[in-house]
């Protein structure tokens, strides 16, 4: 016997997400990236403890143009999951769940997060 | 004959676990970490730009080095809460949701366990 073809309902790959969406799947990969970061981040104090040379190794190593671009990327994705996470924050409170507030809030937090991330870029430079 | 009541078959799977415990501990954690990026920061500063006995001299002092197992403690707890409910959502056998889920968290341990260790043998090294 034939198959009959059955009409479809349409499926995620042919809805456009709104922009809350696509924010909330962000903060779930930008969570599962700063694992690594936090590897990173052990990493960095083996490198310490192994001495003077290592640590010099690494720095110098930080410091080429790419890695340092890898590394505030990193941070970036820091400072949005912070951003976001202090959303959540006020959600799980049962606050701000307007549609038009949540948009607007989006704004918020991914301006916020350039400016911190560009904060602490102009304060990392400082140190120099 | 079976005497196991529906109860019983119930406890152990499904919602009869401890999610509110992973939830309440995922936003304890994620109120913490707020001030302990900040000071990631701070940390960062110091691995572009100090010198070897510049950034150890920062690393044991009592603030910075409470800190710094803080955040490896809290961070790595966070991560696994989040990597928890990734995993459960997205890997299908209950046997390998069960596995992975407990890798991760016995990586993450030991990872937060290195971080302490380091922390201590540059503590003695500096004296």
């Amino acid at each position: 016997m034939e198959q009959r073809k059955r009409p479809l309902s349409p499926h995620l790959q042919v809805y456009r997400l709104p922009l809350t969406a696509v924010v909330s799947v962000t903060h779930r990969m930008t969570g599962v990236l700063l694992t690594a970061g936090l590897m990173l981040f052990v990493v960095s104090l083996a490198m310490i403890q192994c001495g003077a040379s290592s640590f010099n190794a690494m720095q110098t190593f930080i410091q080429q143009p790419l890695v340092e671009i890898a590394l505030w990327l990193m941070i970036y994705a820091l400072f949005f999951h912070l951003c976001h996470g202090i959303r959540h924050l006020f959600w799980d409170a049962g606050e701000s769940y307007d549609k038009l507030l949540m948009n607007y809030y989006i704004i918020l937090e991914l301006f916020g997060s350039v400016a911190l991330t560009s904060m602490s870029f102009l304060f990392v430079q400082m140190g120099s | 004959m079976k005497y196991q009541t529906p109860l019983a078959k119930a406890r152990g799977l499904g919602s009869a676990k401890s999610g509110t415990k992973h939830w309440w501990m995922q936003r304890v954690t994620a109120v913490a970490l707020i001030p302990l990026s900040f000071w990631l920061i701070l940390f960062v500063q110091q691995l572009f730009h100090a010198s070897y006995p510049e950034i150890k001299q920062w690393l044991v002092s009592p603030l910075n080095f409470t800190l710094l197992i803080a955040w490896a403690f809290v961070g790595f707890y966070h991560a696994a809460l989040g990597l928890q409910v990734v995993i459960e959502d997205y890997l299908s056998p209950e046997w390998l949701k069960i596995v992975t889920v407990w890798l991760v968290k016995l990586t993450f341990l030991g990872a937060a366990i290195a971080a302490l260790v380091f922390a201590i043998r540059i503590a003695i090294s500096v004296g």
